[in-house]
């Protein structure tokens, strides 16, 4: 039954795939090739849709991939299949987090961790501006060039949102300003 | 609002105003879990990131069930997944239906490089706030010089340099608990 096999192929792309929406890439590319529910061009098509609309991308990847597959409930299938094993693992961990967090070997283990975490979450960050705010080649192969409006852009909301009282305001606003800015000077 | 209902509504808010990965959904967290509601603070988040990027799943997923979690047991973490997935399943339902083009709209393309840029904002200044709580001494300023250095221009897996740090931190804790051990005898 499809809707079954939806969700255990998602169930074990959610269990495989470790860290954000792109490492469940490899995984969707393999069960289209042993599937044929989809192709390689689909799967191009639902990553940029994945990545325009708002959503955890891994999460917009499944709902595509399952409504394609069989519809609504295709979609619900292998959602919910894709996040069973985060519940199940997430929820054991935190419980057994939770009974030591008093004890001296896991708060010198989670010294350790905050700055490590805070650096790979910069590290992201880091390269999505890379990939936003600068652009490599144009005529010369060599040449880094800035997208000199999205530069401006990045940099008039960080000051806004840290050093104006406009900080007060819900991230999202700033969110559908940049995308009404996006929009009107056609970046 | 029954508080169920509340982490559902709140995560399920939280998915409509992520666009992209699971980082770019942490300023939304820090603005909804840690400064509006209280579930969590912004330690106990860089934790969940720290965890849920080396453990199975997809961070977004898994630091929804971790808040959850925490808030309200099971139920609370079955339930914040719940909402953080189900604008996903709406909205791209509603795409794949009828607008399979929508990536290629154009104006869809330029008001995303605007969403994009933003995010970056977004994100710096979220990891300015996570870093006055977390990087704070000498040792985790080493730390998190290390891990961004290796991380980002030597590419080495998150899971990898997550499991280094602990030991790291572990190594450098129970030295300084011994040292200060040898000072009092």
């Amino acid at each position: 039954m499809i809707l079954l096999r939806l969700f255990f192929e998602f169930a074990k792309t959610g269990l495989f795939a470790v860290g954000g929406g792109l490492a469940t890439i490899p995984f969707l590319r393999d069960l289209g090739a042993r599937t044929n529910w989809f192709t390689d061009a689909d799967l191009t098509t639902m990553i940029a849709v994945s990545e325009s609309t708002p959503g955890a991308m891994g999460v917009n990847m499944a709902t595509y991939v399952g409504y394609t597959t069989a519809g609504i409930p295709g979609a619900v299938a292998a959602t919910i299949g894709l996040v069973f094993p985060s519940i199940v693992v997430i929820i054991i961990i935190a419980g057994f987090l939770q009974k030591f967090r008093q004890s001296k070997t896991v708060d010198g283990v989670f010294y350790g961790l905050r700055p490590a975490s805070t650096a790979l979450i910069a590290s992201a960050g880091l390269s999505v501006a890379a990939s936003v705010l600068v652009s490599v080649g144009g005529l010369e192969e060599h040449v880094l060039s800035a997208h000199w409006p999205a530069v401006v852009l990045a940099a008039a909301v960080f000051v806004c949102m840290r050093y104006t009282p406009l900080k007060k305001l819900h991230p999202i606003a700033f969110i559908g300003a940049s995308a009404l800015v996006g929009a009107v000077f056609r970046f | 609002m029954n508080i169920f209902a509340d982490l559902f509504f709140t995560f399920a808010k939280i998915g409509v105003c992520t666009f992209g990965g699971g980082y770019a959904m942490l300023p939304i967290l820090q603005r909804e879990v840690v400064e509006k509601k209280g579930w969590a603070t912004d330690e106990e988040l860089t934790d969940y990131y720290a965890i849920g990027q080396c453990t199975p799943g997809i961070i977004a997923v898994n630091t929804a069930t971790f808040i959850g979690f925490k808030y309200k047991g099971w139920l609370g973490g079955i339930l914040a997944t719940l909402g953080v997935v189900f604008p996903s399943i709406v909205i791209i339902t509603v795409i794949a239906a009828g607008l399979t083009n929508f990536a290629e709209i154009p104006v869809v393309q330029h008001a995303l490089r605007g969403v994009n840029a933003c995010v970056v904002a977004l994100i710096a200044s979220s990891v300015i706030k996570l870093g006055k709580s977390t990087v704070k001494d000498a040792v985790t300023v080493c730390i998190f010089l290390a891990v961004l250095g290796l991380a980002f221009f030597v590419g080495l897996s998150p899971a990898v340099l997550i499991v280094c740090a602990g030991l790291a931190g572990y190594v450098v804790r129970r030295l300084l608990c011994l040292s200060r051990g040898g000072e009092g005898k």
